[in-house]
Protein backbone atom coordinates (compact mmCIF):
# COMPACT_ATOMS: atom_id res chain seq x y z
CA UNK A 1 0.00 0.00 0.00
CA UNK A 2 1.20 3.44 -0.77
CA UNK A 3 0.91 5.14 2.58
CA UNK A 4 1.87 8.46 1.23
CA UNK A 5 -0.99 8.46 -1.26
CA UNK A 6 -3.46 7.17 1.32
CA UNK A 7 -2.40 9.87 3.72
CA UNK A 8 -2.84 12.53 1.04
CA UNK A 9 -6.26 11.13 0.38
CA UNK A 10 -7.25 11.41 4.04
CA UNK A 11 -5.87 14.90 4.17
CA UNK A 12 -7.83 15.81 1.06
CA UNK A 13 -10.96 14.32 2.57
CA UNK A 14 -10.34 16.30 5.74
CA UNK A 15 -9.84 19.43 3.73
CA UNK A 16 -13.04 18.72 1.85
CA UNK A 17 -15.00 18.12 5.02
CA UNK A 18 -13.37 21.13 6.59
CA UNK A 19 -14.34 23.29 3.65
CA UNK A 20 -17.85 21.92 3.81
CA UNK A 21 -18.10 22.69 7.50
CA UNK A 22 -16.76 26.18 6.98
CA UNK A 23 -19.23 26.85 4.18
CA UNK A 24 -22.37 25.44 5.67
CA UNK A 25 -22.87 27.88 8.56
CA UNK A 26 -22.45 30.73 6.09
CA UNK A 27 -25.03 29.36 3.70
CA UNK A 28 -27.38 28.59 6.59
CA UNK A 29 -26.98 32.18 7.76
CA UNK A 30 -27.64 33.43 4.22
CA UNK A 31 -30.74 31.27 3.99
CA UNK A 32 -31.90 32.57 7.35
CA UNK A 33 -31.35 36.14 6.19
CA UNK A 34 -33.29 35.59 2.98
CA UNK A 35 -35.95 33.78 5.01
CA UNK A 36 -36.34 36.79 7.28
CA UNK A 37 -36.86 39.10 4.30
CA UNK A 38 -39.34 37.02 2.31
CA UNK A 39 -42.63 35.23 2.88
CA UNK A 40 -43.29 31.74 1.57
CA UNK A 41 -46.35 31.80 -0.74
CA UNK A 42 -49.54 30.47 0.82
CA UNK A 43 -49.77 27.84 -1.95
CA UNK A 44 -46.44 26.31 -0.90
CA UNK A 45 -48.07 25.04 2.32
CA UNK A 46 -50.32 22.65 0.35
CA UNK A 47 -47.79 19.88 0.91
CA UNK A 48 -48.74 19.75 4.61
CA UNK A 49 -51.43 17.06 4.65
CA UNK A 50 -53.08 17.87 7.97
CA UNK A 51 -55.27 20.95 7.61
CA UNK A 52 -54.72 21.89 11.21
CA UNK A 53 -50.94 21.69 10.90
CA UNK A 54 -51.11 23.61 7.63
CA UNK A 55 -53.13 26.34 9.32
CA UNK A 56 -50.61 26.64 12.15
CA UNK A 57 -47.72 26.74 9.66
CA UNK A 58 -49.44 29.48 7.65
CA UNK A 59 -49.88 31.59 10.76
CA UNK A 60 -46.29 31.01 11.80
CA UNK A 61 -45.16 32.31 8.42
CA UNK A 62 -47.45 35.37 8.78
CA UNK A 63 -45.97 35.75 12.28
CA UNK A 64 -42.71 36.92 10.69
CA UNK A 65 -44.64 40.09 9.84
CA UNK A 66 -46.83 40.29 12.94
CA UNK A 67 -43.92 39.99 15.39
CA UNK A 68 -41.63 42.34 13.46
CA UNK A 69 -40.68 45.56 15.31
CA UNK A 70 -42.38 47.59 12.55
CA UNK A 71 -45.70 46.13 13.74
CA UNK A 72 -45.15 45.50 17.46
CA UNK A 73 -43.76 49.02 18.09
CA UNK A 74 -47.27 50.44 17.69
CA UNK A 75 -48.98 47.52 19.48
CA UNK A 76 -47.27 48.23 22.84
CA UNK A 77 -48.28 46.69 26.17
CA UNK A 78 -48.16 50.10 27.87
CA UNK A 79 -49.39 53.53 26.76
CA UNK A 80 -45.96 54.39 25.32
CA UNK A 81 -45.04 53.30 21.79
CA UNK A 82 -41.74 51.61 21.04
CA UNK A 83 -39.18 52.75 18.52
CA UNK A 84 -36.56 51.23 16.25
CA UNK A 85 -35.36 47.72 15.55
CA UNK A 86 -34.36 47.37 19.21
CA UNK A 87 -37.93 48.25 20.27
CA UNK A 88 -36.85 50.77 22.88
CA UNK A 89 -39.36 53.21 24.45
CA UNK A 90 -40.28 56.04 22.05
CA UNK A 91 -38.30 59.28 22.27
CA UNK A 92 -39.52 61.89 22.90
CA UNK A 93 -41.77 60.26 25.52
CA UNK A 94 -45.26 60.18 24.03
CA UNK A 95 -48.39 58.46 25.28
CA UNK A 96 -51.52 56.90 23.90
CA UNK A 97 -54.20 59.59 24.44
CA UNK A 98 -57.63 59.57 22.81
CA UNK A 99 -57.89 57.09 19.96
CA UNK A 100 -54.17 56.30 20.22
CA UNK A 101 -53.40 59.68 18.66
CA UNK A 102 -51.32 61.09 21.55
CA UNK A 103 -51.99 63.53 24.39
CA UNK A 104 -53.25 67.13 23.91
CA UNK A 105 -50.30 69.23 22.77
CA UNK A 106 -48.19 66.19 21.93
CA UNK A 107 -50.16 64.24 19.39
CA UNK A 108 -48.68 61.90 16.82
CA UNK A 109 -49.17 64.65 14.25
CA UNK A 110 -46.92 67.03 16.20
CA UNK A 111 -44.08 65.17 14.47
CA UNK A 112 -45.51 62.48 12.16
CA UNK A 113 -46.94 63.57 8.83
CA UNK A 114 -48.81 61.78 6.07
CA UNK A 115 -45.56 60.43 4.57
CA UNK A 116 -42.11 59.31 5.61
CA UNK A 117 -39.90 62.41 5.66
CA UNK A 118 -36.22 62.01 4.79
CA UNK A 119 -33.88 64.00 7.04
CA UNK A 120 -30.53 65.34 5.91
CA UNK A 121 -27.25 66.03 7.64
CA UNK A 122 -27.93 63.59 10.47
CA UNK A 123 -26.19 60.53 11.89
CA UNK A 124 -26.13 57.45 9.66
CA UNK A 125 -28.61 55.79 11.96
CA UNK A 126 -31.31 58.43 11.38
CA UNK A 127 -32.47 58.71 7.80
CA UNK A 128 -36.16 59.56 7.98
CA UNK A 129 -39.11 60.36 10.24
CA UNK A 130 -41.85 57.80 9.58
CA UNK A 131 -45.34 58.90 8.64
CA UNK A 132 -48.72 57.80 7.33
CA UNK A 133 -52.13 59.56 7.16
CA UNK A 134 -53.52 57.08 9.72
CA UNK A 135 -50.52 57.14 12.10
CA UNK A 136 -51.73 56.08 15.59
CA UNK A 137 -51.34 53.37 18.23
CA UNK A 138 -53.31 50.16 18.20
CA UNK A 139 -55.80 50.06 21.11
CA UNK A 140 -54.46 48.54 24.35
CA UNK A 141 -56.61 45.38 23.94
CA UNK A 142 -54.62 44.75 20.76
CA UNK A 143 -51.25 44.90 22.56
CA UNK A 144 -48.76 42.42 21.10
CA UNK A 145 -45.59 43.48 22.90
CA UNK A 146 -44.26 40.62 25.06
CA UNK A 147 -46.79 38.04 23.80
CA UNK A 148 -46.02 34.75 22.12
CA UNK A 149 -47.23 34.16 18.58
CA UNK A 150 -49.80 31.68 19.93
CA UNK A 151 -51.16 34.31 22.32
CA UNK A 152 -51.32 36.91 19.53
CA UNK A 153 -53.10 34.37 17.34
CA UNK A 154 -55.83 33.78 19.95
CA UNK A 155 -56.07 37.52 20.49
CA UNK A 156 -56.64 38.51 16.86
CA UNK A 157 -59.41 35.91 16.52
CA UNK A 158 -61.21 37.32 19.57
CA UNK A 159 -63.69 40.08 18.58
CA UNK A 160 -63.28 41.63 22.04
CA UNK A 161 -59.58 42.11 21.33
CA UNK A 162 -59.49 42.70 17.58
CA UNK A 163 -61.75 45.73 17.19
CA UNK A 164 -64.83 43.52 16.75
CA UNK A 165 -63.65 42.36 13.36
CA UNK A 166 -65.11 39.29 11.70
CA UNK A 167 -62.56 36.94 10.17
CA UNK A 168 -63.39 38.34 6.72
CA UNK A 169 -62.78 41.86 7.98
CA UNK A 170 -59.54 40.69 9.55
CA UNK A 171 -58.32 39.28 6.23
CA UNK A 172 -59.28 42.54 4.51
CA UNK A 173 -57.50 44.58 7.20
CA UNK A 174 -54.29 42.59 6.95
CA UNK A 175 -54.32 42.54 3.15
CA UNK A 176 -55.31 46.14 2.42
CA UNK A 177 -55.20 48.47 5.44
CA UNK A 178 -53.01 51.43 4.60
CA UNK A 179 -51.31 51.72 8.01
CA UNK A 180 -50.61 47.97 8.04
CA UNK A 181 -49.14 48.52 4.56
CA UNK A 182 -46.70 51.11 5.95
CA UNK A 183 -44.75 48.14 7.36
CA UNK A 184 -43.61 47.31 3.81
CA UNK A 185 -42.64 50.92 3.04
CA UNK A 186 -41.31 52.25 6.35
CA UNK A 187 -38.95 54.88 4.92
CA UNK A 188 -35.19 55.14 4.59
CA UNK A 189 -33.17 53.65 7.42
CA UNK A 190 -35.88 51.23 8.56
CA UNK A 191 -36.08 47.52 7.72
CA UNK A 192 -39.40 46.66 6.06
CA UNK A 193 -41.42 43.67 7.23
CA UNK A 194 -40.81 40.56 5.05
CA UNK A 195 -42.47 39.81 1.73
CA UNK A 196 -45.31 41.93 0.37
CA UNK A 197 -48.67 42.93 1.83
CA UNK A 198 -50.40 40.87 -0.87
CA UNK A 199 -48.42 37.75 0.14
CA UNK A 200 -49.17 38.45 3.79
CA UNK A 201 -52.88 38.87 3.01
CA UNK A 202 -52.87 35.54 1.18
CA UNK A 203 -51.25 33.80 4.15
CA UNK A 204 -53.88 35.20 6.52
CA UNK A 205 -56.65 34.31 4.07
CA UNK A 206 -55.35 30.73 3.74
CA UNK A 207 -54.96 30.52 7.52
CA UNK A 208 -58.62 31.53 8.01
CA UNK A 209 -59.77 29.08 5.32
CA UNK A 210 -57.92 26.23 7.01
CA UNK A 211 -59.72 26.83 10.29
CA UNK A 212 -57.53 29.61 11.76
CA UNK A 213 -55.61 27.20 14.01
CA UNK A 214 -53.17 28.75 16.45
CA UNK A 215 -49.64 27.70 17.44
CA UNK A 216 -49.52 26.29 20.97
CA UNK A 217 -46.78 28.71 21.99
CA UNK B 1 -44.32 77.30 -5.74
CA UNK B 2 -45.79 76.93 -2.27
CA UNK B 3 -48.25 79.51 -0.93
CA UNK B 4 -49.02 79.73 2.77
CA UNK B 5 -49.84 82.22 5.50
CA UNK B 6 -47.10 83.22 7.93
CA UNK B 7 -48.24 85.16 10.99
CA UNK B 8 -51.27 86.37 9.08
CA UNK B 9 -49.51 87.38 5.85
CA UNK B 10 -49.60 85.43 2.62
CA UNK B 11 -46.14 84.21 1.64
CA UNK B 12 -44.75 82.13 -1.21
CA UNK B 13 -41.69 79.90 -1.49
CA UNK B 14 -40.38 78.66 -4.82
CA UNK B 15 -37.27 76.76 -3.70
CA UNK B 16 -36.85 73.00 -3.23
CA UNK B 17 -40.21 71.62 -2.04
CA UNK B 18 -38.33 69.36 0.42
CA UNK B 19 -36.92 72.39 2.28
CA UNK B 20 -37.99 72.13 5.92
CA UNK B 21 -40.37 74.85 7.07
CA UNK B 22 -37.83 75.85 9.74
CA UNK B 23 -35.31 76.80 7.02
CA UNK B 24 -37.93 78.84 5.19
CA UNK B 25 -38.90 80.67 8.38
CA UNK B 26 -35.33 81.41 9.48
CA UNK B 27 -33.29 81.73 6.28
CA UNK B 28 -35.82 83.12 3.81
CA UNK B 29 -38.31 84.96 6.02
CA UNK B 30 -35.57 86.02 8.46
CA UNK B 31 -37.76 85.25 11.46
CA UNK B 32 -35.09 83.83 13.76
CA UNK B 33 -37.14 83.48 16.94
CA UNK B 34 -37.83 79.84 16.03
CA UNK B 35 -34.70 77.82 16.83
CA UNK B 36 -32.87 74.82 15.39
CA UNK B 37 -31.91 72.31 18.06
CA UNK B 38 -31.76 68.81 16.62
CA UNK B 39 -33.41 68.68 13.20
CA UNK B 40 -35.11 65.36 13.93
CA UNK B 41 -38.13 66.14 16.12
CA UNK B 42 -36.32 65.31 19.33
CA UNK B 43 -36.03 68.67 21.14
CA UNK B 44 -38.99 70.96 20.36
CA UNK B 45 -36.92 74.14 19.80
CA UNK B 46 -38.47 74.57 16.33
CA UNK B 47 -42.13 74.31 17.43
CA UNK B 48 -44.61 76.44 15.48
CA UNK B 49 -48.39 76.27 15.08
CA UNK B 50 -49.61 74.80 11.82
CA UNK B 51 -53.34 75.38 11.34
CA UNK B 52 -53.61 75.89 15.09
CA UNK B 53 -51.73 72.76 16.16
CA UNK B 54 -48.16 72.53 17.46
CA UNK B 55 -45.72 71.10 14.92
CA UNK B 56 -41.99 70.55 14.70
CA UNK B 57 -40.98 72.76 11.78
CA UNK B 58 -37.57 71.08 11.35
CA UNK B 59 -39.16 67.97 9.82
CA UNK B 60 -42.04 69.59 7.96
CA UNK B 61 -41.27 69.88 4.22
CA UNK B 62 -42.51 73.20 2.89
CA UNK B 63 -44.54 71.32 0.26
CA UNK B 64 -46.81 70.04 3.04
CA UNK B 65 -47.47 73.61 4.21
CA UNK B 66 -49.28 74.59 0.97
CA UNK B 67 -52.47 76.45 1.87
CA UNK B 68 -51.79 76.28 5.61
CA UNK B 69 -51.54 78.90 8.29
CA UNK B 70 -48.21 79.04 10.13
CA UNK B 71 -47.80 80.97 13.38
CA UNK B 72 -44.35 81.50 14.91
CA UNK B 73 -43.25 83.02 18.21
CA UNK B 74 -43.16 86.41 16.47
CA UNK B 75 -46.84 86.23 15.56
CA UNK B 76 -48.52 84.20 18.29
CA UNK B 77 -51.43 86.13 19.82
CA UNK B 78 -54.70 85.75 21.72
CA UNK B 79 -55.59 85.43 25.36
CA UNK B 80 -53.57 82.25 25.95
CA UNK B 81 -50.46 83.83 24.40
CA UNK B 82 -50.93 86.97 26.51
CA UNK B 83 -51.38 84.93 29.68
CA UNK B 84 -48.28 82.86 28.93
CA UNK B 85 -46.22 85.98 28.14
CA UNK B 86 -47.18 87.63 31.44
CA UNK B 87 -46.60 84.45 33.45
CA UNK B 88 -43.22 83.85 31.75
CA UNK B 89 -42.05 87.39 32.52
CA UNK B 90 -43.43 87.19 36.06
CA UNK B 91 -41.35 84.14 36.94
CA UNK B 92 -38.34 85.00 34.75
CA UNK B 93 -38.71 81.56 33.21
CA UNK B 94 -35.86 81.62 30.64
CA UNK B 95 -32.26 80.94 31.52
CA UNK B 96 -30.24 81.05 28.27
CA UNK B 97 -33.49 81.30 26.32
CA UNK B 98 -32.60 78.99 23.45
CA UNK B 99 -35.44 76.52 23.97
CA UNK B 100 -37.96 79.10 25.10
CA UNK B 101 -39.74 80.02 21.88
CA UNK B 102 -40.49 76.32 21.41
CA UNK B 103 -41.57 75.99 25.05
CA UNK B 104 -43.91 78.97 24.69
CA UNK B 105 -45.45 77.72 21.44
CA UNK B 106 -46.14 74.34 23.09
CA UNK B 107 -47.48 75.98 26.27
CA UNK B 108 -49.83 78.29 24.33
CA UNK B 109 -51.13 75.35 22.30
CA UNK B 110 -51.72 73.39 25.52
CA UNK B 111 -53.78 76.21 27.06
CA UNK B 112 -55.78 76.53 23.84
CA UNK B 113 -56.68 72.84 24.12
CA UNK B 114 -56.78 72.43 27.91
CA UNK B 115 -57.49 75.77 29.63
CA UNK B 116 -56.82 74.44 33.15
CA UNK B 117 -54.11 71.79 32.74
CA UNK B 118 -53.07 69.45 35.54
CA UNK B 119 -49.44 68.55 36.17
CA UNK B 120 -50.08 65.39 34.13
CA UNK B 121 -51.46 67.45 31.23
CA UNK B 122 -48.36 69.67 31.38
CA UNK B 123 -46.08 66.63 31.42
CA UNK B 124 -47.93 65.16 28.44
CA UNK B 125 -47.79 68.29 26.32
CA UNK B 126 -44.34 69.63 27.26
CA UNK B 127 -42.34 66.39 27.34
CA UNK B 128 -41.09 66.93 23.80
CA UNK B 129 -39.58 70.33 24.61
CA UNK B 130 -36.13 69.89 26.06
CA UNK B 131 -34.42 72.62 28.09
CA UNK B 132 -30.69 72.23 28.55
CA UNK B 133 -30.86 74.82 31.36
CA UNK B 134 -33.50 72.72 33.12
CA UNK B 135 -36.02 75.52 33.61
CA UNK B 136 -38.74 72.89 33.79
CA UNK B 137 -39.89 73.80 37.31
CA UNK B 138 -40.46 77.44 36.29
CA UNK B 139 -42.16 76.38 33.04
CA UNK B 140 -44.62 74.26 35.00
CA UNK B 141 -45.32 77.01 37.54
CA UNK B 142 -45.75 79.63 34.79
CA UNK B 143 -48.25 77.46 32.90
CA UNK B 144 -50.30 77.07 36.09
CA UNK B 145 -50.08 80.84 36.71
CA UNK B 146 -51.18 81.57 33.15
CA UNK B 147 -54.12 79.18 33.46
CA UNK B 148 -55.17 80.76 36.77
CA UNK B 149 -54.93 84.26 35.31
CA UNK B 150 -57.25 83.31 32.45
CA UNK B 151 -59.96 82.11 34.82
CA UNK B 152 -60.82 85.56 36.18
S1 LIG C 1 -35.05 71.28 15.94
FE1 LIG C 1 -37.01 70.51 15.55
S2 LIG C 1 -37.40 69.26 17.26
FE2 LIG C 1 -35.33 69.83 17.52
S1 LIG D 1 -33.48 78.19 28.84
FE1 LIG D 1 -31.61 77.44 28.11
S2 LIG D 1 -32.22 75.73 26.95
FE2 LIG D 1 -33.99 76.26 27.97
Amino acid sequence: MNWKLAFTGVAAACLFVGAGMALSPVSVAQDAQADARTLKPAASFQSIASEQERSVALFQEAGKVIQHPRCVNCHPATDRPLQGASMRPHQPPVFRGDGGMGLPGMQCTTCHGAENIPVVGQADTIKSIPGNPAWHLAPIEMAWEGKTLGQICQQIKDPARNGEMTMDELVEHMAHDELVGWGWAPGAGREPVPGTQAEFGELIDAWVKTGAACPTS
Amino acid sequence: MVTFTLNGQERTFDGDPDTPLLWVIRDFEKLTGTKYGCGIAQCGACTVHLDGMPHRSCILPISVVEGSEVITIEGVSGKEAEAIKTAWAGLDVPQCGYCQSGQIMSAVALLQMVPKPTDADIDGAMTGNICRCATYHRIRAAIHNAANSMEG
